[in-house]
């Protein structure tokens, strides 16, 4: 921190702070004031049109952790739980799908490179919500999934029952896995696209085989990529309400859910700030937690 | 023992070009390196030299023709079963270890047992004069120190060959002329083949037991320094070793060794050739400078010429000479009287001399 204001002491930091002053301005309207009036008002009590009437209560989170005059209820800690298993399910998804890619990617001729990018980037052209409709018409029941399982059974005489795998937990994760997928393959990619062919060939010399080469020398020095894909990853999973609306119906509701509906549906917005708040909370302390174990990778990126 | 340390059999490597071409980088080379020589491919860029080395290593596999390390003939063995060990240009340390883990790294991966490794790597980093860098990282380190640690991690693995691929290219001029003298000390103590692939002459002729010279994906003469720079055996070699004047000319008669050739200008030439040639045939004649005289005396060539420039540099003085033929040649005089004063003056006529054994016929 001290480091932190010497630096604006000196006079190419003074040049400095003109430069970043509009991104400061930015924020400072349009992300610190916003978050203090969330906090203040997850604070508040609603008023019987739906407004917000300041006060100093701490009953909202007092409902969420469970209890309201009715009784105890376990439905908003479930929501945060599932919230929260499914963001690492798709991280981990997403890794084990992105890394052999970003991989395949950054290893193909510097001429292909391109190319491959660019068909991993051209699915971001289509809106997002066009996207996740799309799985609709791949899962529902006569969707484009079952008529092919079905012809193919047909073919060995196998009877064949429609599945229903949309409205379920399972079509919001495959939903959110194809939609942040390139969050992590680009980050891989760069971090996997950096380090030295002549360090696979080191290994090799040195009597690494190809697995050991991967443990020891690339998945080590990708590591870096990995991590800034997770957080691209893992914070917007754990917000977004969008992909579990439309392929999980009211069967999956995530936190996301919560949070909009109190906003747009049920007018409640002093409960909706507290949900966002506990819901940014559980974000820090995943994100943080997981950058101290890994780092963000400067010692290795810097090399 | 085997007397070859690698043997490479008829090898070559053709590659698919740019634009779909057949590109022929080592052709049909055959080379002996004998067991604990430090042994230098040398030649310019292009030359097949360091794709000649990654056949040894394994990073490619010839097209046609056999590698043999200590006569096991290496056929598709990958490069971590080879008995050889390579110090990349670029160093290719492992920048997310430390320098320890780095030269542990071979180790490591042959299975030596843990008790073992620690002091391997301190008696690896000791012979490289890095003792005690183990917690260091890759980039804290010189590129020097850098150049250090890559020797020592591949010398830990104390393999049957050392390749080195143009190890002290990215140093400045005198850490190089260092790191020659320590790598030629390093070798002798070790006793391990070197095989040393450079493209700079004098760094070859400094270390190298023996040099092979190589252009266009073919080996052109193999030798001890002193066989290449007196006796090379083409034009090729003669140019790329040092200074050469060369004097284009026909031959005009052969007695053994000893040929005439007259130049275009009609001067005769007294030169020796250890081929037969015909007479007609167009050869050159190869003198370098520091045989050639400024100053009548007794010779079998004695020309007459005109001085068209002095350069002074200290141990020598360079005098370009314009022959009465036409050709021009650059003759070299050692300054080694006391307050040694240009033998001639530019625009001074002078008399320059060689003896027959001094000119060599080469062909093309």
């Amino acid at each position: 921190m001290k480091k932190f204001f010497q630096a604006f002491r000196s006079k190419d930091s003074q040049r400095g702070l003109w430069l970043i002053s509009p991104a400061l301005l930015w924020m400072i309207v349009l992300l610190i004031i916003p978050l203090i009036l969330v906090v203040i008002s997850s604070f508040g009590l609603r008023d019987p049109d739906g407004n917000v009437i300041y006060t100093f209560s701490l009953s909202n989170y007092v409902r969420l952790a469970g209890y309201n005059p009715a009784g105890f209820d376990t439905l908003y800690i479930e929501i945060l739980w599932r919230s929260l298993g499914l963001a690492f399910q798709t991280t981990a998804l997403v890794i084990l799908v992105g890394y052999p890619l970003a991989y395949f990617v950054a290893r193909a001729p510097v001429k292909r490179r391109n190319l491959l990018l660019f068909l991993i980037l051209v699915p971001l052209w289509t809106n997002f919500v066009i996207r996740v409709y799309a799985w609709i018409m791949i899962l529902r029941t006569q969707g484009v999934l079952n008529g092919v399982l079905g012809w193919v059974l047909s073919l060995a005489h196998i009877p064949f029952q429609p599945l229903e795998m949309l409205y379920t937990p399972g079509a919001v994760l495959v939903g959110m896995v194809y939609e942040f997928l390139p969050f992590m393959i680009l980050p891989m990619y760069t971090s996997l696209e950096k380090i030295e062919p002549s360090l696979y060939e080191a290994a090799a010399d040195l009597g690494a085989n190809a697995l050991r080469t991967f443990l020891r020398v690339t998945l080590p020095l990708s590591l870096p990529g990995m991590v800034a894909g997770t957080i691209l990853v893992f914070i917007p999973v754990m917000g977004t309400f969008i992909v579990s609306d439309i392929l999980g119906g009211r069967q999956v509701i995530l936190v996301g859910n919560l949070i909009q509906r109190q906003f747009l549906d049920a007018r409640d917005p002093a409960f909706g700030s507290a949900a966002s708040i506990i819901l940014m909370i559980m974000t820090l302390i995943v994100t943080v937690f997981y950058t101290r174990t890994f780092g963000f990778g400067e010692e290795l990126t810097s090399a | 023992m085997p007397e070859f340390a690698v043997e490479l059999r008829n090898v070559s490597k053709r590659f698919p070009g740019p634009s779909g071409e057949i590109v022929t980088a080592v052709n049909n080379v055959t080379l002996q390196i004998r067991d604990g020589e430090f042994f230098s491919m040398l030649g310019p860029s292009g030359c097949g030299k360091t794709t000649s080395l990654r056949m040894i290593a394994g990073f490619e596999l010839p097209t046609a023709g056999e590698v043999f390390i200590h006569d096991r003939p290496m056929g598709q063995t990958p490069p971590y079963q080879r008995p050889v060990n390579t110090v990349f240009q670029n160093y290719a340390l492992f920048p997310h270890m430390t320098i320890g883990e780095n030269v542990a790294f071979g180790p490591e991966m042959k299975n030596v047992a843990k008790a073992d490794i620690a002091p391997r790597v301190r008696q690896a980093l000791e012979m490289v004069r890095l003792p005690g860098y183990e917690k260091r990282k890759p980039k804290q380190m010189s590129g020097g120190q850098q150049q250090r640690v890559a020797l020592a991690r591949a010398l830990v693995n104390r393999p049957e060959v050392l390749l080195l691929d143009e190890p002290l290219g990215a140093l400045d001029l005198k850490l190089r002329k260092e790191m020659q003298l320590e790598l030629k000390t390093l070798q002798r103590e070790v006793g391990i083949t070197f095989i040393y692939v450079t493209h700079d002459q004098e760094e070859a002729l400094t270390m190298s037991d023996r040099i092979a010279v190589m252009s266009g994906g073919v080996v052109l003469q193999v030798g001890h320094a002193g066989d290449i720079y007196e006796r090379p055996n083409c034009k090729f070699v003669a140019d790329f070793i040092g200074e050469t004047n060369f004097i284009e000319g026909t031959v005009r008669e052969q007695q053994g060794r000893a040929v005439s050739v007259e130049t275009s200008g009609g001067l005769l030439v007294r030169a020796e050739a250890e081929a037969a040639l015909t007479v007609g045939q167009k050869v050159f004649v190869a003198i370098r400078p520091e045989k050639m005289q400024l100053g009548p005396r007794e010779a079998a060539n004695i020309f007459l010429g005109r001085v068209e420039d002095v350069v002074y540099i200290g141990t020598d003085t360079h005098y370009g000479v314009r022959l009465a033929g036409g050709q021009r040649a650059r003759v070299r005089e050692q300054n080694t009287a006391p307050g040694s004063k240009p033998v001639a003056q530019q625009g001074d006529e002078v008399t320059v001399t060689f003896v027959a054994a001094a000119a060599r016929v080469l062909t093309e």
